[in-house]
């Protein structure tokens, strides 16, 4: 398989990739770690007149904690989350997460930012960001958007970044209260993308209710999806074996999936039923143990 | 068309020029003459084309010979120095960790990586470690094998040997 | 034969040093000069006409050399592929296969067109602008729609879809029936996967123009069976046609047959006048190269409330493809087989190979004894399971136990112990305790089983008085043994490895043979131009055929260096001592030579009267029967309940292939084996829409192989009844782990979703299939 022919550059500021960006619209290409692009153009299902490769512009990597946020350079690479163990007992849903990606040899190439644009309904970056409530920070040569992940993703390989813009920063906000998450993953073998997979993040309040929940759903919808419905029957209740099980059952509502070789619709609905379920005895637990 | 690409492979350096589109694993093969790297899947599943860049496992059917301007390429033809293997080349020759071949030297890449990250992975960190490589002749046993030799034969554990060597004395029939 | 000190020691492969340090040789390494690349434009239909191809913007891109089809390759190309012969049918159909498509294309990935370019990805941009115009035709992909009157054909010019209807009655099938307690009845499928040796297929064929000369490299298991084909169909005799294959990534049955791209790239080396390499992509690999499996047995079980079995009805639906694999036909052996290592009064047995649009099967690992071991075991548990009974029990009540014994349908099993294998695989896995476990578990709503698997296997194809009635060649195999005049010896063989570590193995025969050193000893196989004809490596004949054809010459050598020592020592021959590689006087050890001297004088003067000159002998090895290796498999799961996912606690098994030459190889042909086995049982699946007949698994995102993360540890152990058929004492052990293992899994999920009344569970055993067998039982 060998990809069709394209221009390349590989900018050293910013502002290059902007206005090259700017110049040529669709026909561009970001190329970030390239984990999903670079299949994608040899099996010639995406063939751009220029790729702008990211990879040689400083300040787009890295994980800090500032203002209440924990911020994580766009092109940041899984391995980079997967080792930031500083953000255990924080979001616990990232770190679960990050191992679960793909490979050890993509993760050492696969950015996170480039994954959340790449928009894969089974990506597994989507449904932990819309779980943790972030905001994507977006630059074009007209300026700079802030955008929550929720909305964000509008449809198969589709979200609100246009194609003058290119993504710089998610910021997630962390807040006082004891937290805790996970993401469970469902896959036909390891490595696979997810037949199923959930997301699942809670905020302890100091009187032991839950103060904000955060449910993602992965692989089971058109794109990534936050189960609104889930999170809102959580919020200000104390945590319960029936509580789990309505919330589990108002998440599995919410997904919308599609039979195919992973499974029923049927079959992937219930899936991510069990897994919310079981995710958030697990999060509730955890955030029960952590001191805030 | 093509651009200029410097960049070392295996300590040593060299300069091309090549089209945007050459990936990684091509260059290497047919333009650097370095055919130990294979390709097997096309879609980045099976770490046939495992090498290092900048000292970093990654498949290089999945990168472009452009990015890897500027940086450090090993493959298995650099493994080995001066004439003696590598303890993860040893163990695999030891262990009977490969069959056909064919998977080998991106596996045996990948291991490498793996114990230079971790010297004593235990034998849940040896799967996860290694699962971006695919065999189908192994089973995986005698990888999973040849990785905990080697890690032992690396921190000067065991002698690194378990096997008798080519040509050696009798061993008795078994049954 | 005596226990010497290279055969059945664990000696360090030869092979290795090159394959660790990437310096193997396989096809993608091979490369000439003023090489063309072949890009192959192929059907995206299962079944269309061909209306016209429009190859003119192709031809006009850049670096293009030639852009052929059908029409260009007719005058060059002068046959069709082969299929060998196969086994009397009552029915039979086979029509013939060119190389390429021309009017009518009949499996997605079927050959249209070629691009023959100056490097690859130019031969891929300009394989993307050959414009054909398809008319689509219905897919056939259902096998009993297929078989019904007034189906759609799989391709216009067939009169239906059957390819094959044969009956293999043995015995009175109805007074086993009548004598029965109860009758069992299941549906037992074998789904279609793609073998998946991780070097996908290529070559690179060079013709010499004006010299009628070619060179083939290719990544095959058969290089002779290769030249013998493709230079016939190209009109080069097998004299000036050489095939070489170097190392080969793998093969596990689908490198075993001349492919359509064989004959294209040759023929367009002859009509470029270049050098041309093709290096399939896995996408072209999942489409094109042969498939295996792809069966439905119904089957019907006769047997007695005390678990006796008394008769066994099946008939197998064979999935062809859109034409007939080389060797599609040999999976019947199915048929013979599907009796196990059980006595039965009478089994009935019928095959029907029927066409579809989908790409041939052909032998994958095990080739019709996976298929019936998974038949007869299952059916082993489904008759437990109906009594009442201790699956270990109903096996053990109902083996083979006298030898040799001619099965029901007259084959001949040379050796075997089959309860000692299953007593000891018991006493390994500690089944009692497992079974205590599992109960424990089930009340705390754990969902754990154990599976079993007592296999009987044929292999060691095969001795000519069987193949060539049943397949039309004679699966002999040869070898010449050349002791060089310093000592050191060459062994050409016509077997070819492909992971097998026949360059180690076979040099233990030949060292202790010879009773030389082991590191003077060379094996050549895969070039025809230095090796004798053999039929190549599959059916885990090379050790028991292969082997054999090695020790027939070097007792030749030796027969000959007798002849040259009682000439040195002015001896007669019959008082000549051969002592590993010593020869002397009887009562005079002291006063020795050494095979190379004697060698040495072979090529000098003063030769004994009449003698020629030389040290080397060529044989050709017919085996007396097959050999038929056994062994007892048991694996252990646990079913999540809420998810359907498998895992595999535990895999134990005890495995008896006779004499070891080298238990390192055996075991890993084992492990690779097992894993296989254990692959198909759980993940892996070729789907194509059944509308369309478009593939679903086109890349190995879709197509499962297992990581390390899948795969169990394997419990290995064995048992040694050595096979009474050969000097060696030799079975074969390349299939066994494959043969055996599908069913220890599939049994032992089953026994873990017994609380659910589930009594049978089909392959993959995919987590959504279990989910969705688990909710219909609960409702």
């Amino acid at each position: 398989m060998f990809p069709a022919a394209f221009d390349y550059t590989a900018p050293g500021a910013l502002d290059e990739v902007l206005s090259l960006l700017s110049q040529h619209g669709d026909d561009a290409k970001v190329l970030a770690g390239g984990q999903s692009l670079i299949p994608l153009l040899k099996l010639r299902f995406a063939a751009p007149v220029i790729l702008v490769d990211i990879g040689r512009v400083d300040g787009l990597e890295g994980i800090r904690r500032e203002n209440g946020h924990v911020r994580i350079g766009a092109r940041t690479r899984h391995r980079d989350v997967e080792s930031a163990t500083e953000l255990r007992g924080t979001l616990d849903v990232l770190l679960d997460a990050a191992p679960l990606i793909s490979d050890p040899l993509i993760r050492n190439m696969g950015t996170v930012g480039g994954s959340i644009c790449h928009a894969d309904p089974a990506g597994d970056w989507g449904a932990v960001m819309l779980a943790v409530g972030a905001e994507f920070v977006v630059k074009s040569a007209s300026g700079e958007r802030v955008l929550p992940a929720a909305g964000f993703f509008e449809g198969p390989f589709t979200t609100g970044l246009r194609s003058d813009e290119v993504m710089t920063e998610i910021r997630i906000p962390v807040g006082s209260g004891r937290s805790g998450g996970t993401y469970l993953k469902l896959e036909r073998k390891v490595g696979d993308f997810a037949s199923v997979a959930t997301a699942v993040h809670v905020v302890l309040g100091g009187d032991g209710r839950i103060a904000a929940a955060g449910i993602g759903l992965c692989a089971v919808g058109a794109h990534s999806i936050k189960a609104t419905a889930a999170e809102a029957a959580l919020v200000g209740q104390a945590p319960s074996d029936e509580l789990i099980a309505e919330a589990a059952r108002l998440a599995g509502d919410a997904a919308e999936p599609k039979a195919d070789i992973r499974g029923s619709a049927e079959y992937k609905r219930d899936v991510a039923r069990v897994f919310v379920q079981r995710g958030l005895h697990t999060a509730i637990n955890r955030a029960q143990g952590a001191t805030a | 068309m093509t651009q200029p690409v410097a960049l070392t492979i295996n300590g040593r350096r060299r300069e091309d020029h090549v089209e945007p589109r050459l990936l990684l694993v091509h260059y290497l093969r047919e333009v650097a003459g370095l055919t130990g790297t294979h390709i097997a899947c096309d879609t980045s599943q099976c770490g046939a084309c495992t090498v290092l860049i900048d000292g970093e496992a990654v498949k290089s059917c999945s990168v472009f010979a452009v990015q890897a301007a500027g940086r450090e390429v090993t493959t298995i033809e650099g493994l080995a120095a001066d004439g003696i293997l590598h303890p993860v080349q040893q163990a695999f020759w030891n262990e009977h960790g490969l069959q056909c071949g064919f998977c080998t030297p991106g596996f045996i890449m990948a291991a490498a990586y793996l114990l230079k990250q971790n010297p004593s992975p235990t034998d849940d960190e040896i799967v996860r470690g290694l699962e971006g490589n695919l065999c189908r002749c192994t089973g995986y046993e005698n990888i999973k094998k040849a990785v905990r030799s080697a890690s032992e034969a690396m921190s000067g554990k065991a002698d690194g040997v378990s096997g008798e060597l080519v040509g050696s004395a009798a061993v008795p029939v078994e049954g | 034969m005596a226990v010497t000190s290279m055969i059945g020691a664990r000696i360090q492969r030869r092979e290795d040093p090159k394959l660790i340090t990437g310096h193997g040789n396989f096809i993608d390494d091979v490369s000439l000069v003023n090489m063309a690349h072949m890009s192959v434009v192929r059907s995206p239909h299962a079944h269309a006409r061909i209306r016209s191809i429009d190859t003119s913007r192709a031809l006009a891109s850049k670096g293009v050399v030639a852009v052929l089809t059908a029409a260009d390759f007719k005058g060059v190309i002068l046959g069709p592929l082969p299929v060998t012969n196969s086994f009397v049918a009552d029915k039979k159909q086979v029509p013939e296969q060119f190389p390429i498509a021309a009017e009518e294309a009949v499996y997605a990935g079927e050959p249209v067109a070629v691009v023959i370019a100056d490097d690859r990805y130019l031969a891929d941009d300009a394989a993307q602008l050959v414009s054909v115009d398809y008319e689509p035709l219905p897919a056939v992909m259902d096998l009993e729609k297929a078989m019904e009157p007034g189906s759609p054909l799989v391709k216009s010019d067939r009169p239906d879809n059957i390819g094959w209807d044969a009956a293999f009655p043995a015995g009175d099938i109805d007074a086993a029936f009548a004598e029965a307690d109860f009758v069992l009845k299941e549906r037992i499928g074998q789904q279609r996967v793609f073998p998946t040796a991780m070097e996908t297929r290529g070559c690179v064929a060079d013709y010499v123009p004006y010299d009628n000369r070619c060179t083939l490299w290719t990544s095959t298991q058969v290089p002779h069976f290769i030249r013998l084909f493709v230079g016939g169909a190209l009109g080069v005799p097998e004299s000036q046609f050489r095939v070489v294959s170097h190392d080969v990534g793998g093969g596990f049955g689908a490198k075993l047959r001349p492919y359509p791209e064989e004959y294209l790239a040759t023929a367009a080396s002859k009509i470029t006048e270049r050098p041309v390499k093709w290096i399939e992509d896995r996408t072209e690999s999942l489409q094109a190269t042969t498939h295996g499996r792809g069966q439905i047995f119904d089957v019907e079980v006769a047997a007695k409330r005390d678990g006796t079995l008394l008769g066994l009805k099946f008939t197998q639906l064979l999935d062809i493809g859109a034409y007939h694999g080389v060797f599609s036909a040999f999976q019947v052996v199915a048929c013979l087989l599907g009796g196990g290592c059980y006595e039965w009064k009478a089994i009935n047995a019928r095959s029907i190979g029927i066409f579809t649009n989908r790409m041939s099967t052909d032998p994958y690992r095990g080739a019709g004894r996976p298929e019936a071991t998974h038949l007869v075991e299952r059916v082993v548990d489904l008759v437990a399971r109906e009594i009442g009974m201790d699956p270990a029990e109903v096996r053990r009540k109902n083996f083979i136990t006298a030898f040799p014994h001619t099965n029901n349908f007259g084959l001949v099993y040379d050796s075997g112990e089959y309860e000692k294998s299953l007593d000891r695989a018991m006493a390994n896995i500690d089944y009692p305790a497992l079974r205590k476990r599992q109960e424990e578990l089930r009340a705390q709503g754990r969902y754990t089983g154990i599976g079993f698997s007592t296999y009987v296997e044929i292999c060691g194809l095969g001795p000519s008085s069987a193949t060539a009635p049943a397949a039309g060649i004679a699966l002999v195999e040869s070898s010449m043994v050349r002791v060089h005049p310093a000592g050191s010896v060459t062994v050409s063989v016509g077997t070819h490895a492909h992971g097998q570590s026949h360059e180690t193995t076979f040099a233990q025969i030949v060292a202790d043979t010879l009773g030389v050193p082991y590191d003077s000893v060379e094996i050549r196989h895969g070039d025809t131009g230095d090796t004798p004809f053999g039929y190549g490596t599959y059916g885990s004949r090379s050790l028991a055929v292969g082997g054999m054809a090695i020790m027939a010459s070097c007792h030749k050598v030796v027969e000959k260096a007798k002849k040259l020592a009682a000439h040195a020592f002015e001896a007669s021959e019959e008082d000549i001592v051969v002592d590993h590689g010593r020869y002397f006087v009887r009562g005079n050890p002291g006063e020795a030579k050494a095979l190379a001297e004697l060698a040495f004088a072979s090529y000098g003067a003063g030769l004994p009267e009449g003698m020629e000159h030389g040290l080397e002998a060529v044989s050709y090895f017919d085996p007396p029967n097959f050999v038929w290796p056994f062994g007892c498999h048991i694996c252990a799961v646990e079913v999540d309940p809420e998810t359907g996912a498998v895992s595999i606690d535990r895999y134990v098994a005890v495995d008896d292939c006779g004499n070891v030459i080298n238990p390192m190889v055996v075991d890993g042909q084992l492990h690779g084996g097992i894993a296989q086995g254990i692959s198909q049982a759980l993940f892996e699946e070729v789907q194509y829409d059944d509308a369309t007949g478009q593939m679903l698994t086109g890349t190995m995102l879709d197509y499962l192989i297992p990581t390390m993360a899948e795969m169990p540890h394997f419990e290995l152990d064995r048992t040694v009844t050595p096979s009474p058929t050969n000097e060696l004492g030799v079975k074969g052990i390349g299939e066994a782990g494959t043969i055996a293992s599908s069913i220890a899994v599939i049994n032992a999920i089953t026994d873990a979703l017994a609380p659910f009344g589930i009594k049978h569970v089909e392959m993959p055993a995919r987590p959504d299939r279990l989910w969705s067998m688990i909710k219909e039982a609960r409702a």
